[in-house]
């Protein structure tokens, strides 16, 4: 194998898997290979769509009522050619022509015209508003039902996919709701108009004309299918190669520590030059559609000139009636165009609103009871007794956990990822419920509480650091919406944050971008703590918060964060044993179970797995 | 716009070929409605039947030759713009691959892949409409212009004063519309960020009770959006109308001057048809034409992204390197007073309004500082020397930002120092070939990346040729051969994007081995055994002391352990070399080194290891 085959038999390998997401980037001919699945329940997901466009009844029924006054002034205002020519330029009788006549028809044109005008104005306007506000609507709506969903429902689906029904799927339905379904309406409408004005105005030649319409659907259908095989093989050839720039990309500097800009440019090539064979044909086939639908046009107008023609010497048709006709002919193809292009898009926006529903009809957190418990305030006595979880019923995360934690100590979890250290400290906040035994919280088990009070009264901070766009003022503020600037300092201060805001440029009013990529991994942790440290909640919940800071950076947080600690309940969970060394208690997690547990003394002294983990006898993943 | 002619000059044929192509499909099409009007005035007026038979044939003559151009012309015009986009994303890429570290981190990764993916796809859209196009629409309006001429040339007198007036009607309403949807493009994004955050914080959104901030926050965007969306749409609704006025204008003036020429018997009726049709077609081409610019103008934000990258200059190169061909042999390392800070961020403008939601990569560094409130000097590095012999292991510790990173990342010359000046064996780095140079130095970054392929492809990463049997030797000294061998594929396990099938301390080993394959002079480890066990980390240091003699070793770390037994320790504070020396030295008379130390062990409790 020469060293380029090679090449490309191993990117096959690794990267032939992936499609790029239907982009905008084929052809017209591609419509059909885009749409994403079929929908499933059309007659469903139109009712529930419905809902939403039936809100704004009135707009609609103007809307309508538009569309049939321009397509039916437009398909008149062709006709009228046909009496205009024959009375008043060529008299049928052979008499001379009548200009006032004419312009009196001329007026009557003008004010034809000028209705359609104005309907097509209005329809589009008040289309565009119904459009929009179905979709303020069905956002909010999403928005607000995602919030109330339970953590789990975002454990078991990707952001990624839930920002594409946000984006793309809304999208969709939005073009669908504006522009789509009402040009398919008037599309049929004039169509059926121009055939009916066709058939009026003369048989045989609306017979030539539309025995050219399955020569076309043919041709449209043959580009249709080749242009749906290539622009796959395009998506195909596009998602390997996007896949591979992305990664290259991010992986660029280790690209360059190991000289190897070299062969990602060889294997790069062989990509680039594969995406470029599959898009010559995808867009090839995909632009087909344009010159054919042109040639079917010329054809019939061709073939109506010639035939009407003929009819005009040897039946005496007349000139006024063909005139029209060739109008007709020339814009006969392009509604049943527009139809056949824009069926598929409606399908695919009918499964895009069913993936938006489908959300929708996730269940949410379970509902509060009447009388939930409402702490005042909340001392932090937590007891765990017997307590199991699992994710799903077959397999048990944790089992038979207990424990007791009262104000003012800390209780710290170590074992291997995966052991359960994170779902503990899930079931307390009810991120999760539980599957078996009891959580209380001051005697009160957790389920009872008023769930936001329950929340609200425990801090958490977590192994990934989140931030929000906004100031680091703002951001630490998320804690407690209604802290001055002093107490925002001071739980800085708590977190060992205070000296690297300071540092900044602009100090407190440093505007986070994204997710804080402006700031390092440490920095970022240390905010999350003093936004934990601002909410006062009597629990706080430490998840591997100082997995980033260097050791004594984070002997500075524990010891500004003890007279913090004084009255709280801490939970800690650190993959450093150095973190969690002055714990009142440790408990050594192990699948699921708590094999351990004393302070540090007293495991040190059982000789058992924590003494093995603090010697560097074994190794936590 | 000249620089992107040399990428034309491949594909100079299709360039050329296709809008000719085009150009004569639009005679085609222009041809015909005149044919029908010569069936009409001289056909049916003559009752010729076989007149009319015989332009019947040649419209349809003019039909193939329409349609077979018409695809040609497709067909030149796709080779063409999918030929130039191709070039220009190899190029692009060649180019990211000269970035120095610097340059990546002023482009981020999401902005630099956008270019490479949605911004040129948006180019090739551009260029392959516009050779269909460009050349369409004013042939259709010219020509029709010419057919609608040699017809009746006072009734083109009307076209005179619709053109004019349609034209600045379509300006106006784009040069509204234009800033409007830009201003609804800001707000889009605005709401897919917003949603995007809550998605990405829903853990803290829901710990701290926050769901109703959330939801006033997103309703406020929301209804922005859907404000800015009515203003825009509003705008170009009135196109349609606006256009079909005009047309329906034109189409009245024209029956109304030639129904009273042919009455007067000064014109034939067939011409009025044909003419109907002539100015149908001038008046859509003109529109054609207006959405053709608004469609470039949404390009030529995509042609600038990418253009900036074309022409970004690298920071760093070595072409004016004095010794290319001297290659690293001992691995002696120098530091003569170096000074570094991390260039100006804000060197790039990048909006990243398209970009998909992705992580910034790890910028490898520590805190960047710049210049501070109070105008002190906040250098990341200050005035550092120090020199390291050959075969050497040196350990640096410090706390997080104070500079461990940015300073071994000179040697490899990853970065550029701001002043002095770094020398391997006694050459300054910026003399050697940097191909040279990295070849000398293997680095494991702090924060490093597998990628997609078998753990044996990975590992080769080092070196291309190395046989089966090196590969597993130097991962077992990285103590990685025996979970790899634990694997049922063993080396042949497909590694995922970004490593996430395997766990953070297997990651970091595979990253160890895969720099020892490389046999550098120079080995550089950035806090790279942090997910390590301590029992594993010192048998893979004892591989290093036992097999890598002749290497020179710095190794940074969190765990005082992890660098106990070195040569040498130095050890940094806030840019500054605080001390160098062995641990037992270092333990006595260095404070920094006896707080790192005592903030992992317990004062006066040895932990016996």
């Amino acid at each position: 194998m020469t060293r380029k085959e090679k090449l490309t038999a191993s990117l096959e390998r690794r990267y032939g898997k992936r499609v790029a997401a239907g982009g905008r980037g084929g052809g017209p001919g591609g419509n059909a290979a885009r749409a994403k699945g079929k929908p499933a329940n059309v007659g469903k997901t139109i009712r529930r769509l419905m809902v939403y466009v039936m809100r704004e009844k009135a707009r609609l029924a103007g809307a309508i009522i538009c569309v049939l006054i321009s397509t039916l002034s437009s398909l008149a205002a062709s006709y009228m050619l046909r009496p205009i020519i024959n009375t008043y330029i060529v008299p049928v009788d052979g008499s001379r022509g009548d200009p006032a006549g004419l312009f009196r028809a001329l007026l009557v044109m003008f004010a034809v015209y000028m209705a359609g005008i104005v309907a097509t104005y209005l329809q589009a306007r008040l289309l565009t508003r119904v459009g929009q506000n179905s979709l303020q609507r069905m956002r909010e709506d999403l928005f607000a039902h995602m919030q109330e969903l339970p953590v789990k429902f975002y454990d078991t689906n990707t952001r990624g996919d839930l920002m594409s029904r946000f984006t793309n799927d809304i999208d969709n339905v939005g073009n669908m709701l504006s522009s789509t379904l009402i040009s398919v309406f008037t599309a049929a409408l004039t169509l059926a108009g121009t055939l009916a004005l066709m058939l009026y105005t003369n048989v045989t030649l609306t017979i030539v004309t539309v025995l050219v319409v399955p020569l076309m659907l043919m041709a449209v259908r043959r580009i249709a299918g080749a242009s749906a095989k290539y622009y796959a093989m395009q998506q195909s050839s596009l998602g390997q190669l996007n896949g591979y720039i992305e990664e290259s990309i991010t992986g660029q500097k280790v690209i360059k520590v190991f000289n190897h800009e070299g062969t990602t440019m060889e294997e790069f090539n062989i990509l680039n030059e594969k995406l470029k064979a599959h898009q010559i044909k995808a867009q090839f086939f995909g632009g087909l559609m344009g010159p054919v639908m042109n040639c079917s046009t010329q054809l019939t107008y061709t073939l109506t000139s010639v035939v009407g023609g003929i009819l005009c010497v040897a039946r005496g048709f007349d000139i006024g009636g063909l005139t029209v006709f060739l109008n007709y002919s020339r814009q006969f193809g392009r509604p049943i165009n527009e139809i056949a292009m824009t069926t598929t898009a409606i399908f695919s926006a009918l499964a895009g609103a069913e993936r938006v529903f489908a959300i929708l009809d996730a269940e949410p957190e379970t509902p509060d009871d009447a009388d939930a418990y409402v702490p005042q305030p909340m001392r932090g006595d937590v007891v765990m007794e017997h307590v199991s979880f699992g994710y799903n019923e077959d397999h048990m995360v944790l089992k038979d956990i207990n424990l007791y934690a009262h104000p003012g100590q800390k209780i710290a979890f170590v074992g291997s990822t995966g052991a359960g250290k994170t779902t503990v400290m899930n079931l307390l906040p009810r991120f999760y419920d539980v599957k078996k035994g009891s959580i209380t919280i001051d005697g009160v088990e957790i389920r009872h509480y008023n769930r936001d009070e329950l929340r609200k009264n425990i801090a958490m901070v977590l192994q990934e650091s989140h931030l929000f766009s906004g100031t680091i003022m703002e951001n630490i503020r998320y804690g407690r919406l209604d802290a001055t600037d002093e107490e925002v300092i001071e739980a800085a201060k708590t977190a060992s944050a205070d000296a690297f805001i300071r540092h900044l440029p602009k100090g407190y009013q440093t505007e986070i971008d994204g997710d804080g990529s402006n700031l390092s991994q440490g920095q970022r942790q240390l905010l999350n703590i003093a936004r934990a440290s601002v909410s006062r909640a009597p629990v706080l919940i430490l998840d591997e918060a100082t997995s980033s800071v260097d050791t004594r950076t984070e002997q500075l947080i524990n010891e500004g964060m003890h007279h913090l600690m004084d009255n709280r309940t801490t939970f800690v969970i650190a993959h450093r044993l150095s973190t969690v060394r002055d714990a009142n208690a440790i408990m050594v997690l192990e699948h699921g179970e708590i094999i351990e547990r004393g302070t540090h003394e007293d495991l040190l002294a059982m000789k058992g797995r924590y003494y093995e983990l603090y010697t560097g006898k074994a190794e936590l993943d | 716009m000249k620089k992107y002619t040399k990428y034309i000059k491949p594909y100079l044929f299709f360039f050329i070929v296709g809008p000719l192509m085009t150009l004569t499909e639009v005679f085609g099409e222009i041809w015909i409605p005149r044919l029908m009007s010569m069936i009409i005035n001289t056909g049916v007026a003559n009752h010729n039947i076989a007149y009319i038979l015989r332009i019947g044939l040649v419209m349809l003559g003019a039909c193939m030759l329409q349609v077979s151009t018409g695809v040609l012309g497709g067909y030149f015009s796709v080779r063409a713009a999918v030929g130039f986009t191709g070039d220009i994303r190899s190029e692009l890429f060649a180019k990211v691959q000269q970035f120095s570290f610097a340059d990546l981190d002023d482009f981020s990764t999401g902005s630099l892949v956008t270019r490479l993916t949605n911004d040129l796809q948006q180019i090739q859209q551009m260029v392959m409409m516009g050779l269909r196009m460009a050349l369409r629409s004013p042939g259709m309006l010219v020509g029709g212009l010419i057919m609608a001429l040699t017809l009746n040339r006072d009734l083109a007198l009307i076209l005179l004063v619709v053109i004019p007036l349609l034209g600045v009607s379509i300006f106006l309403i784009m040069k509204t519309a234009y800033p409007r949807f830009t201003r609804m493009q800001t707000a889009l994004d605005a709401l897919n960020n917003g949603i995007k955050e809550t998605l990405t914080n829903v853990r803290v959104v829901k710990s701290f009770v926050r769901e109703d901030h959330e939801q006033d926050k997103f309703e406020g965007l929301n209804g922005d959006l859907k404000q800015r969306t009515l203003d825009a749409l509003n705008t170009v609704i009135f196109m349609m109308p606006v256009m079909t006025f005009f047309m329906n204008l034109t189409a009245i003036a024209v029956v109304w001057f030639g129904g009273n020429r042919i009455i007067a018997g000064r014109m034939l009726v067939g011409d009025l048809t044909a003419f109907i049709t002539y100015v149908t077609q001038i008046l859509m081409s003109l529109m054609m034409l207006a959405m053709i610019i608004l469609q470039s103008a949404r390009s030529m934000a995509s042609f600038k992204r990418v253009s900036e990258v074309m022409d970004f200059v690298p920071d760093l190169d070595d072409r004016n390197a004095a010794r290319k061909d001297k290659e690293v042999e001992s691995g002696r390392i120098e530091f003569k007073d170096v000074s570094f800070s991390y260039p100006d961020e804000n060197r790039i403008e990048d909006d990243e309004t398209t970009s998909v939601a992705m992580p910034k990569a790890g910028t490898g560094m520590e805190a960047r500082h710049g210049a501070g409130n109070d105008g002190e000097d906040f250098s990341v590095l200050q005035h550092i020397s120090f020199t390291i012999e050959p075969g050497e292991t040196v350990g640096i510790l410090g706390a997080t930002g104070c500079g461990k990173t940015s300073l071994v990342q000179l040697i490899p010359r990853l970065y550029d120092a701001t002043e002095g000046a770094v020398l391997v064996d006694g050459v300054d780095v910026r003399d050697y070939s940097l191909e040279n140079l990295r070849e000398g130095v293997g680095m494991v970054l702090q924060y490093n990346t597998l990628f997609t392929g078998t753990i044996a492809e990975n590992l080769r990463w080092g070196n291309e040729d190395a046989t089966d049997e090196e590969v597993r030797k130097y991962a077992e000294y990285a103590q990685a051969d025996g979970f790899v061998s634990s694997f049922k594929d063993g080396y042949d396990t497909m590694i995922e994007q970004g490593g996430t099938n395997v766990s953070g301390g297997q990651k970091q080993r595979l990253c160890i081995a895969r720099a020892l394959l490389k046999k550098p002079k120079i080995l550089i480890l950035d806090d790279s055994t942090s997910a390590v066990d301590t029992a594993t980390e010192r048998m893979i240091n004892a591989a290093f002391a036992n097999e890598l003699k002749d290497t020179t070793k710095l190794i940074i770390a969190q765990r005082i352990g992890s660098v106990k037994d070195a040569d040498r320790i130095i050890v940094m504070d806030d840019g500054k070399i605080v001390d160098i020396g062995k641990h037992n030295e270092l333990i006595g008379r260095c404070h920094e080194y006896q707080e790192i130390y005592y903030s992992q062990v317990e004062r006066k409790e040895e932990v016996p290891a």
